[in-house]
């Protein structure tokens, strides 16, 4: 195999600064947050980011598996909500005064996880279902389950005794999750995160379903002819995504310590932002872990960052729907020669 | 039709590009490009893939901009930084890939960008009747109002054409114009080229098929790696020469030859196999010998494409068997095919071959992964995995920067053969080619044909579907021939002639493909 060389140096540089711009363009806004309030660098900041973003990032992980299939979830942050309000209310302290199951014991906290996660599971095989079997267009066939999703929520939540009441008194077993901290420094949300960051990439990256996945978003049809079960891997991606969100779930339980119907409203948006930000292509067949990490990663950093240096928060949502925009520009004229 | 040709007599040439150069983010593309056109004639531009014919058309229609270089158009320069800026040239172009609006009609699709208006509104009446009068000129039987997704790809075509005509352009370039026509068809088309000549017209045309251009073409510019040749008189060079310049080296054959004559056993006995659809093939029966490159000849229409994918677990059949030395065997999927030592080439290596924005490194694997899976189930043996990409890709002569380029980047010729590398390592003993040097280079014909040939060799069996007379004739071993989706004979080498396989292909009338052309 002949390499071609020479000449291209500054074809190259050009073509990394494309790829990098946003990057740079943060890494600019950070020194700019650093200039005006040099605290921001310390370790404090860096801890609150990791953990901020630790929720985030399982979420965006979740959704990186539907966009590399050229899919979407927009189900996915009532998938969370529903995972909490399920874990929530069946983790309640037996002796907590106003309990979803008045006359629940404390059991064994494996349980309710099971559960929560078992039902978006569910939720996540009938998404791919409508997809890969009924041919529906991912947007709009996870949009309708976003609604019947939390339409189930409100139901169960509005379920006697609980009335609609939000869900407190979260046993201690559950709330250490967050809580706990390795080494008295590192919350146990981090940890948890990096864990599902790496599986993530062990999966896509060493598996042979990962590598079908990457294949049947990049050509469906191509992989299909190479002998890939095309319907089997659109399925378990979204099982797969779906288990990670109610993970998110359940871990924004034990970080606030209860739940409520609303949870995990529009956290799919934000994690699909993080995702293009993270080079993430929403046509299919291209993203890395270590893009969605990165993208997760700047989102928090900017609005923490704004709001250290005391900027009113309505401005963040300019910068982040900014962002965003530039993203997807830069994407497409990557992608167009 | 008129055109306006007052400067033009004035000129020798009608187009003159000169120095033309383009750079692309790790290749020199057009390195010093020219190509000059005479008012009325008939210009064939040929060139292996990637040698840069296209791009070079590109920046003649806006499409791309030019690093440098200069475009005269009857002697006079002109700038043309877009597409529209080409029209108003008098530059109109065909397109190798039609992208019509499915759901909108004809008339839409010619006068797309350009509605006639009557004051605010759009003239619909207008724009029918004269899509109607274009249609009628250019004798093509299509319906002004039949929505696009409801024609045919010839038909396609043909509002191609006549959309690319009813600009009114001096010059009009045309990529590979007959890729999907009958061989009617196609001399309509011809016959058409040569009105627009004769008008005054300048045509461009760029084909991978020489025979064809022999036919059609006064001139031929030759480029070469993005660079240019040569021009000369059609009828002043022979098609061994063009091929010469084309690949830079002398071609004593364009076939490899067969070295040894398959052996007697039977590899794949079909027995009267009939598509689930009822428009498709019927009643197919054939023998497939060990070690046999048995080719299928037919029109476009034919069901060839169909048949061969039911074989490979694609597309359903209603009856019938096939038996794979001697085991009854069922393809209901392109997995099961696999596993029984099925491999498919596609006809259309974009849609259902490459998976572009992967690696060549990926591409090679898709079909095999599970074959590299190491200590634990489902994860791959990277080690494993990539020596065998690599040095599947090496046999294949495939060129590429990185094993970890894009395929997408690749020319035809190599994607084609990453494509087949793809498939030598599923272990494969049935190779099902379709179209296998369709959009591929004369170079890279040659080294897919040799493969081919090592193939068989080794003991493998081939069933090539081919649309291209020399190639059948030059590579099977025998030639089935299909025509409205039943076989019409099997010919052996020796006997077969184009002729023979023209007759047998057009055994019954074809009444679902043509565009009337042939009337």
């Amino acid at each position: 195999m002949n390499i071609k060389g020479g000449e291209i140096k500054t074809v190259e540089v050009k073509k990394f600064l494309m790829d990098k711009a946003l990057i740079l363009a943060l890494l600019v806004m950070i020194i700019g947050i650093i200039i005006m309030e040099p605290a921001f660098l310390q370790w404090r900041v860096a801890k609150d980011i990791m953990t901020q973003s630790s929720v985030k990032l399982i979420v965006a992980l979740g959704l990186l598996f539907p966009l590399l299939l050229g899919g979407t979830d927009l189900s996915g942050g009532r998938q969370v909500g529903l995972a909490a309000v399920i874990v929530a209310s069946m983790s309640q302290a037996a002796d907590y005064a106003s309990k979803f199951y008045p006359g629940l014991p404390n059991i064994p906290i494996i349980f309710p996880i099971l559960i929560a996660i078992g039902v978006v599971a569910v939720i996540g095989a009938v998404n791919g279902i409508m997809i890969a079997k009924l041919k529906m267009a991912p947007f709009i066939a996870t949009f309708g389950m976003s609604t019947i999703v939390y339409g189930i929520n409100c139901l169960y939540y509005a379920k006697e005794p609980n009335n609609a009441q939000p869900i407190g008194g979260i046993r201690g077993e559950l709330t250490i999750l967050s809580s706990y901290k390795l080494f008295g420094q590192i919350s146990l949300l981090i940890v948890i995160a990096a864990v599902v960051t790496v599986i993530s990439w062990f999966i896509l990256n060493k598996t042979v379903f990962g590598k079908h996945i990457y294949a049947v978003g990049g050509n469906e049809n191509a992989a299909r002819v190479s002998g890939v079960k095309v319907h089997a891997i659109i399925i378990a991606v979204f099982v797969i995504e779906s288990i990670l969100v109610g993970m998110a779930g359940i871990l924004e339980v034990a970080r606030t310590g209860g739940a409520n119907s609303a949870y995990g409203f529009s956290y799919e948006f934000d994690a699909i932002s993080a995702c293009v930000v993270g080079g993430v292509s929403l046509s299919g067949g291209v993203g890395k872990v270590s893009g969605v990490v990165l993208g997760v990663i700047i989102f928090t950093i900017i609005s923490y960052g704004l709001a250290f240096i005391g900027i009113n928060p309505n401005w963040q949502l300019i910068v982040k729907g900014i962002i965003i925009c530039t993203a997807v520009a830069l994407d497409m004229k990557k992608n167009s020669k | 039709m008129g055109i306006n040709m007052e400067v033009s007599h004035l000129q020798e040439y009608r187009l003159k590009m000169d120095n033309i150069t383009k750079t692309f983010p790790g290749v020199k593309a057009l390195d010093d490009v020219k190509l000059h056109i005479k008012p009325g004639s008939v210009h064939a531009l040929i060139g292996e893939n990637g040698a840069g014919k296209s791009t070079l058309m590109k920046c003649l229609f806006g499409i791309y901009k030019p690093d440098g270089g200069s475009i005269e158009i009857d002697g006079r320069a002109v700038l043309i930084s877009d597409t529209q800026s080409a029209l108003k040239n008098g530059i109109s172009m065909i397109h190798q890939e039609l992208n019509p609006i499915p759901n909108r009609t004809v008339t839409d699709n010619i006068w797309v960008g350009r509605y006639i208006k009557k004051g605010l509104i759009v003239n619909e009446k207008l724009m029918e009747q004269k899509t109607q009068e274009l249609l009628k000129e250019l004798e093509f039987d299509i319906n002004p109002k039949a929505m696009a997704k409801d024609l045919s790809v010839s038909q396609l075509q043909a509002i191609d054409i006549a959309k690319a005509i009813s600009y009114n352009a001096k010059i009009i370039i045309m990529d590979e114009p007959t890729s999907s026509l009958t061989i009617a068809e196609t001399k309509h088309l011809f016959r058409l080229i040569r009105q627009l000549r004769d008008e005054g017209r300048s045509v461009i045309y760029i084909s991978h098929k020489l025979e064809e251009m022999f036919e059609i073409a006064d001139e031929v510019t030759v480029m070469r790696d993005g660079r240019y040749i040569g021009t000369w008189e059609i009828s002043k060079i022979t098609i061994e020469h063009v091929i010469e310049q084309m690949v830079g080296r002398s071609m004593e054959e364009r076939f490899p030859i067969s070295e040894q004559p398959p052996s007697s056993d039977v590899k794949l006995r079909v027995e009267n196999i009939t598509s689930t659809d009822a428009k498709s093939f019927k009643n197919v029966s054939f023998e497939l010998k060990k070690g046999e490159i048995l080719g299928i000849g037919g029109l476009v229409g034919a069901q060839r494409t169909e048949m061969v994918e039911s074989l490979f677990g694609l597309r359903p059949i209603a009856s019938g068997v096939f038996y794979k030395e001697g085991r009854l065997i069922g393809n209901k999927s392109p997995l099961q095919a696999i596993e029984n030592g099925f491999a498919l080439l596609t006809e259309e290596r974009r849609t259902t071959g490459i998976v572009p924005m992967l690696s060549v490194h990926d591409n090679t694997l898709i079909a095999s992964y599970k074959k590299f899976t190491g200590w634990f189930p489902g994860v791959i043996n990277k080690k494993k995995s990539t020596e065998s990409a690599v040095a599947v890709c090496k046999s294949m002569n495939v060129k590429t920067p990185r094993m970890s380029t894009e395929i997408q980047n690749l020319s035809g010729g190599n994607q084609q053969k990453v494509l087949v590398g793809r498939w030598l390592l599923t272990d494969s003993n049935i190779l099902i080619l379709d179209e296998p040097t369709r959009g591929v280079d004369v170079g890279a014909k040659y080294e897919i044909y040799k493969i081919m040939r090592e193939l068989v060799k080794k003991g493998n069996s081939i069933i090539m579907v081919s649309s291209e007379m020399p190639e059948l004739l030059g590579m099977s071993d025998r030639i089935l021939v299909m025509c409205n989706g039943r076989i019409t004979g099997i010919l052996n080498s020796e006997q077969a002639s184009q002729v023979e396989i023209m007759r047998l292909a057009t055994r019954f009338t074809i009444d679902n493909t043509a565009m009337e052309a042939g009337k």
